[in-house]
């Protein structure tokens, strides 16, 4: 929110140059760490019992991409990934289906296959995920191959060196790229890495930055290194998303990737995005969960609540 | 509210607690009847439901209560300072082992969420009996002397509104000091000062160092007039406060006023704009707003007005109203009938002047006393309701162009207990609060406390501080 709201079309001209650019994102409010964080451990204190529970499981559910990226997927273990998307619990088909599986571009072709008719989506880091670091050509390169290859959503990652060099229409720019090569098929996530960009006001100027470049979602880190999602930097990108519909009327969604393994985790997410961006977030094509390990706690957790006992983790298959 | 994703009930158990339904006073170390044999009711604010009968002091009963502190105090200040430490770390931590019951308790009968008693309030009691039984033994080095004598006997008047916390603010430097105490707790929360009689009893506190008068303003007057008193601590009103004033002028005893505030909250136009609102949001509708250092006047640079109350309106929407002992409840039940009566007339008044008045959307519960969240704007100085404390959770918006303006507004009022400066340049911080006359002031945060800073005011908010070091200082003969 600058201090004086910018019409739409004042927002197209920040992007006019890297002066206007920075000049935009640093006029940006600061974030005061402390403020911040205390806002989102509060929000975490709220108590999810019975039927809100059992709703926030189901939405969690319906919210969670399936991922894998491992070295050492195979088509077998992908296949087996798709199939648990699209009935998540065999022994309660009232269970919902998972939003998508998320996987490599050399997976995509698979992927698809495995959850054909099904409506989970295929969704597939590119652009040199997880460090970005390669040329651009190579990044738009396998962008257009998940594409080809049927992906309805790319997850890419931000160039952090440039952003944190300062070079944020480098950004912009390669954003705008990959938005195009998406094209009308894919919807695209925007990464950031949050752990690397360090500062919260990083964040918030990036959350910006990725809108501002076409944005379907923004989405707050790999997965790949110490600090993933948290509340307080989802919180802070739930906040952009707020605001930046506010300007534009135009509305992105929010995905925390890494580090959500439970349960009891993921409400505390969604009680963040109803109390910040509001209900109109609380849907799977507005906010996502990047996390491998936490749906089958919320399937025992599901289990748990229709028969009053908690199963064990032979309960639910393994992938 | 989001109508997809509503919070089921989330009621803290009630069963923790054990109530009697009738309690004495505490005298030397035991439960009595009055000597009147007078008793009265304390309700739950929130449902109006009777909790328990209390005894209700008079005068015969705060001399008795002063004679018996008077005998304890020869041998407690004579006790090592070592040794009063003892004590007062085990009050400490029953009080950590009992703040479960205790936080229920405190709820039940002054109508604050059970989030803030279990979060702030209890969590701020123990740690005031850490922090003063630390300085027991120090007090040689605290810097008032070589060797600080106690005062005596301590009379203490505390309010309702943190009825737990304001008893550890006085209790916990007076015995640490070597003084007895006799303490008065508000007649609408008598309840957890009882449970502390208790508490000091399993922590073997010798008799009469700690005596509890439940009772009214008589009893207050009684006690803060006794000639064997030799200390006086109030917090409340203005209006008593001065009472006391007159009561104790001309007199040897040493006496600490902490009254009333209507602390500005100031945002400038380049302060975190999010964290801000959730400060706003601390700093008045804490506690229903029944805080004297709530920061009950927002004074807000022109320039983001418009979107900073945006933020703030839409946040407000947010608030959850309702049964505090639920554990999602943001907004408790206001402590009396009286309290919320001085609400709605001063807020009917502000209205009156002119100021526009906004509450988000907020069903109120059909028995108890409530209030919805009030933020009132177009608010000028003239008004009201930006002199008056109202204590309760209505806040006054106003606003200002320069830095020297909002000081001005700012120190405008006849209180000076806090203030809040929000800004990301920190040599505003520094400029602004220099200038700013108010015991504290806060830079990016708002009613956050802490044993070891001192708190206090300046003007008609009263004098003397209590916490920290400086704390000590009311309750030595320096």
């Amino acid at each position: 929110m600058p201090t004086s709201a910018p019409t739409a079309h004042a927002l197209a001209d920040v992007t006019a140059s890297d002066g206007t650019l920075r000049r935009f994102l640093h006029g940006l409010p600061g974030v005061d760490a402390v403020g911040l964080e205390a806002r989102a451990a509060s929000l975490g204190t709220r108590s999810i019992k019975t039927t809100a529970k059992a709703y926030a499981i189901d939405l969690a559910i319906s919210m969670v991409d399936l991922t894998t990226l491992e070295g050492a997927d195979t088509p077998g273990k992908v296949r087996a990934l798709g199939a648990k998307a699209v009935h998540p619990d065999p022994t309660d088909r009232t269970t919902p289906a998972t939003a998508a599986v998320c996987v490599y571009p050399d997976m995509v072709a698979t992927a698809k296959e495995a959850v054909a008719g099904s409506g989970v989506k295929v969704a597939s880091v590119a652009t040199a995920f997880p460090a970005g670091r390669a040329a651009l050509d190579v990044k738009l390169a396998d962008v257009r191959d998940a594409v080809a290859a049927g992906a309805d959503e790319i997850d890419m990652v931000i160039d952090r060196g440039a952003f944190l060099a300062g070079k944020y229409l480098k950004v912009y720019d390669e954003i705008v790229a990959v938005k195009e090569a998406c094209g009308t098929a894919a919807r695209l996530k925007v990464i950031f890495e949050t752990g690397e960009l360090s500062t919260y006001d990083n964040i918030r100027r990036a959350s910006w930055l990725g809108m501002l470049a076409g944005a379907d979602f923004i989405k707050t880190s790999t997965g790949k290194v110490a600090v993933n999602a948290t509340p307080a930097n989802t919180l802070l990108m739930l906040e952009a998303v707020r605001d930046y519909r506010a300007q534009t009327g135009v509305q992105v969604g929010v995905k925390p990737a890494g580090g959500i393994r439970t349960t009891k985790d993921a409400i505390k997410f969604l009680v963040l995005v109803n109390e910040t961006a509001g209900e109109d977030w609380l849907d799977n094509h507005w906010f996502r969960f990047g996390a491998s390990s936490l749906l089958n706690d919320l399937l025992m957790q599901r289990q748990k609540l229709a028969t009053g006992r908690y199963s064990g983790p032979d309960y639910v298959t393994v992938d | 509210m989001a109508s997809a994703f509503e919070y089921a009930p989330a009621p803290e158990s009630r069963s923790v607690v054990d109530i009697a339904p009738s309690y004495g006073l505490f005298i030397d170390g035991e439960f009595v009847e009055a000597a009147e044999g007078k008793v009265f009711k304390t309700v739950s604010p929130s449902t109006e439901e009777v909790l328990s009968e209390v005894a209700q002091a008079g005068a015969e009963d705060v001399d008795r209560a002063v004679r018996a502190a008077r005998k304890a105090f020869e041998k407690w200040s004579a006790l090592p300072g070592s040794e009063r430490a003892k004590y007062l770390f085990r009050i400490a931590r029953i009080v950590q082992e009992r703040s479960r019951e205790l936080a229920v308790l405190e709820t039940l009968d002054n109508g604050k969420p059970i989030r803030e008693t279990r979060d702030a309030d209890l969590p701020l009691v123990a740690a005031h009996f850490f922090y003063y039984a630390g300085w027991a033994d120090k007090l040689d080095h605290a810097g008032f002397g070589a060797d600080p004598r106690p005062l005596g006997v301590a009379g203490q008047v505390i309010p309702w509104n943190f009825p737990l916390l304001m008893l550890a603010w006085k209790i916990a430097p007076a015995l640490a000091t070597g003084n007895t105490v006799v303490l008065k707790p508000a007649e609408t929360t008598p309840l957890s000062a009882l449970f502390f009689a208790d508490i000091c009893r399993q922590a073997g506190l010798p008799k009469g160092v700690v005596n509890i008068l439940p009772g009214y303003g008589d009893a207050g007057a009684a006690l803060t007039a006794h000639p064997d008193v030799n200390k006086v601590a109030f917090t409340g009103s203005t209006a008593v406060g001065k009472e006391i004033a007159r009561t104790v002028a001309g007199t040897s005893k040493k006496l600490t006023l902490e009254l009333g505030g209507k602390g500005a909250n100031i945002v400038f136009d380049d302060a975190p704009i999010d964290q801000a609102v959730e400060g706003i949001v601390t700093g008045i509708f804490f506690n229903q707003g029944q805080v004297c250092c709530a920061g009950s006047r927002l004074l807000v640079q022109e320039s983001v007005q418009d979107e900073l109350l945006d933020a703030l309106k839409r946040r407000l929407s947010t608030l959850r109203l309702g049964d505090p002992l639920d554990k999602n409840t943001d907004i408790g039940a206001i402590n009396s009938a009286e309290q919320l009566a001085r609400i709605t007339t001063l807020a009917e008044r502000g209205e009156a002047e002119g100021a526009e008045r906004w509450s988000p959307a907020c069903e109120l519960p059909s028995a108890g006393y409530w209030f919805a969240p009030t933020l009132f704007t177009n608010v000028t100085q003239a008004h009201t309701i930006a002199r008056d404390e109202i204590f309760g959770p209505v806040l006054s918006v106003l606003t200002f162009r320069t830095p020297d303006e909002a000081v001005a507004k700012a120190n405008n009022t006849q209180y000076g207990l806090s203030a809040g400066i929000w800004t990301e340049k920190g040599s505003r911080i520094l400029a602004v609060a220099n200038k700013l006359r108010a015991g504290v002031v806060w830079s990016n945060t708002f009613n956050k406390f802490d044993p070891t800073s001192p708190f206090g005011g300046y003007k008609e908010s009263g004098f003397g501080r209590e916490g920290g070091r400086h704390g000590l200082e009311a309750y030595l003969d320096v």
